[in-house]
């Protein structure tokens, strides 16, 4: 469906904008990363202590779980009105 | 003043005045009473309360000290912003069923033995069974009653171990149960039952969504907590609850990411937060237990909170599909706004109120040397972050427009949502206040420079991931569809079963009764044919052949004669 008409134009609506906004993310992204090359962070496990862990852990375990979910549609997935017939 | 008059009266009983009370009195009355509760929970010491004799038994109706108290507290909280949040609605029987729902889970809370507990436990069934039949939509009824099964079903399990324990232990007192005897495991399972445990959790899922808009605010605070604060009660340090707890954690996270209905979504991460206070609890160290209940607290106000933005979403937009919405937030950036405050608070980013109260049982996790355990609350930690933090807010109100245009939410609602938003920011900033109510003292330090830099990277890699899924088109489009979940087993399998069943029944009776029939005609239609002429009763005898068979008699006679 396309937006009415007469709606008003929003800073979200130009598709450049929202690429800024993804380019940014990449920039924050970096910046924490580059957090730990000044700070020793304190962990109660020594594994945790490596560089980068909790960027690459949520990085890897969010696209794990987005993959391993598409992959449990083919299972799960049933017409809306599955229950009903 | 002594404490002797159950607080849950005042809801209970309070409620019972709502539908003689005109329009205006009628919502202050309702806006009263949870206040009123309060201050009188504020102003009773510590202490067993409220003891009644009977049948040699002490029942204790008022059991206040801090667990019962920090319980208290957040369900009034949780029925004044729901009554808020609620506030609009014409139809009375919500209200009542609503605030006796309300009560009867304060009553638990402070019932002071199993039998009190029992009582309660039901009365909380059978009154918020009504906030799901009140949406009176097609499928309100059947899912009702396979909610209210599921509910009395624990109270059977809650009963019987009960009595068991009783004849076990002689007393009824509700502390410490443990696993040691088919008492604590009757037991387990009936609170496990209203904590969601793995296969036991369907009902959350199915029931939930299906309520209407304000009484799954309602819902979303009660029935589940309840049975955390029983398990925190009855069963801390219970090693098993770890295991069950990582699990809970962990496997609902796949569902909310393909399921499509937005409150469905948040009953999965129901499910997933509620796995990380069970892990707490099943740990039982003063940290676990303190970040157990603390989690509780904070998630009752920030899972109400995002059940309000969709609910405000569910009755303006006039659907809640992930596959239908989008771009909302033109139409109601106030209801955005709030959500988006919830879904900080769950995904815990610093200076919300899951920082300061997930940390503890990560933390009490770690101290106890559970790596495994640890990594999949971390893994959960990021996926929660995934699906209620970013999924939510993004399809709901931003994504691919959807043209929908509609009105802010009501008023009322968005008070509701507001008051919410606001101490979830709070607890977030000054947990302080919240780490006072705790059982145990608190030595604990959310803010250091270490778990602020941790967990920001970690969430802030899962939003990376999910906007590389997002623009590379590999992320799964949200789709009208089911997914089968453990429900299926009793909605499709054992249902398909009996069906099978009962068509085979009626097509072997189909059988044998055909064969019966065909037998029948054949033994009638041989009787027919001898009456007929050319039958045998009917045919002419020769006299010949009778003196024949006379004379055959007559001869046999003779010979056994001679040989006799």
């Amino acid at each position: 469906m396309t937006p009415p008409a007469d709606s008003k134009k929003y800073w979200l609506d130009d598709p450049l904008n929202v690429s800024k906004l993804f380019k940014g993310l990449w920039i924050v992204c970096g910046l924490l990363i580059a957090i730990d090359l000044f700070l020793h962070r304190h962990e109660d496990f020594e594994f945790a202590t490596v560089f980068g862990f909790h960027g690459a852990y949520g990085f890897f375990a969010c696209v794990a779980l987005v993959l391993a979910a598409k992959q449990l549609r083919r299972i799960l997935m049933r017409d809306e009105d599955y229950y009903d017939r | 003043m002594t404490g002797n008059f159950p607080v849950a009266f005042v809801l209970i009983f309070g409620a019972a005045l709502i539908p003689f009370l005109p329009g205006l009195l009628r919502k202050a009355w309702m806006l009263a009473l949870p206040v009123i509760a309060f201050a009188y929970l504020l102003a009773i010491p510590h202490g067993l309360h409220g003891q009644v004799e009977l049948l040699g038994q002490t029942l204790t109706l008022m059991r206040v000290d801090k667990l019962s108290l920090l319980f208290g507290y957040i369900f009034l909280l949780a029925a004044l912003l729901s009554v808020i949040y609620a506030l609009h609605v014409d139809d009375t029987m919500q209200h009542v069923a609503g605030l006796v729902y309300a009560g009867s889970a304060l009553g638990a809370v402070f019932a002071g033995d199993l039998m009190t507990l029992f009582l309660y436990w039901e009365l909380t069934a059978v009154s918020s069974v009504l906030l799901v039949w009140a949406r009176r939509g097609e499928h309100s009824a059947a899912t009702g009653m396979r909610y209210v099964i599921w509910q009395l079903l624990s109270g059977m399990f809650l009963l019987a171990g009960a009595l068991l324990h009783w004849r076990a232990t002689g007393s009824l007192e509700f502390s410490h149960i443990g696993l040691s005897n088919t008492a604590g495991l009757l037991i387990l399972i009936g609170f496990g039952i209203k904590s969601a445990f793995p296969f036991m959790h369907n009902w959350l899922m199915d029931a939930y969504p299906e309520a209407t808009p304000t009484g799954t605010v309602f819902l979303s605070a009660f029935t589940t907590k309840l049975g955390i604060y029983a398990l925190a009660r009855g069963f801390a340090g219970t090693e098993e609850l770890v295991w069950i707890g990582t699990l809970m954690a962990a496997f609902p996270i796949f569902y909310a990411v393909i399921e499509n209905d937005l409150r469905r979504v948040l009953a999965y991460s129901m499910n997933n937060q509620l796995g990380f206070m069970v892990v707490g609890i099943g740990i039982g160290t003063e940290l676990a237990i303190n970040g157990a209940v603390a989690h509780a607290f904070a998630d009752i106000i920030f899972k109400g909170l995002l059940f309000m933005s969709m609910g405000a979403v569910l009755l303006r937009a006039g659907t809640i599909k992930g596959s239908e919405l989008g771009g909302l937030y033109k139409s109601m950036p106030w209801t955005a706004g709030f959500c988006i405050v919830g879904a900080a608070s769950i995904s815990a980013f610093p200076l919300f109120s899951g920082f300061v109260t997930k940390s503890m049982i990560m933390s009490a996790a770690a101290l106890e040397g559970m790596t495994f355990n640890w990594l999949v609350l971390l893994f959960a930690s990021a996926g929660v972050f995934h699906h209620a933090g970013i999924k939510i807010p993004y399809f709901a109100f931003f994504g691919h427009d959807s043209g929908i245009r509609c009105a802010e939410a009501p008023r009322n609602m968005l008070v509701a949502m507001a008051i919410a938003a606001a101490l979830c920011i709070g607890i977030g900033v000054f947990p302080g206040a919240l780490y006072a109510l705790l059982p145990y003292a608190v030595d604990y330090v959310p803010y250091t420079a270490s778990h602020v830099v941790a967990q920001t990277q970690l969430l802030f890699f899962s939003a990376l991931a999910f906007a590389v899924l997002m623009r590379t088109g590999i992320y799964p489009p949200e789709l009208r569809s089911v997914n089968l979940d453990s429900d299926w087993f009793y909605r499709k399998a054992a249902f398909g079963f009996a069906t099978s069943f009962r068509e085979a029944l009626a097509a072997t009776r189909a059988g044998f009764t055909e064969i019966l029939e065909v037998r029948r005609l054949a033994i009638a239609d041989f009787l027919v044919r001898q009456r007929r002429p050319e039958g045998m009763l009917m045919r002419s005898w020769p006299t010949g052949s009778m003196a024949l068979w006379v004379m055959v008699m007559l001869l046999a006679n003779l010979v056994f004669y001679y040989l006799g």
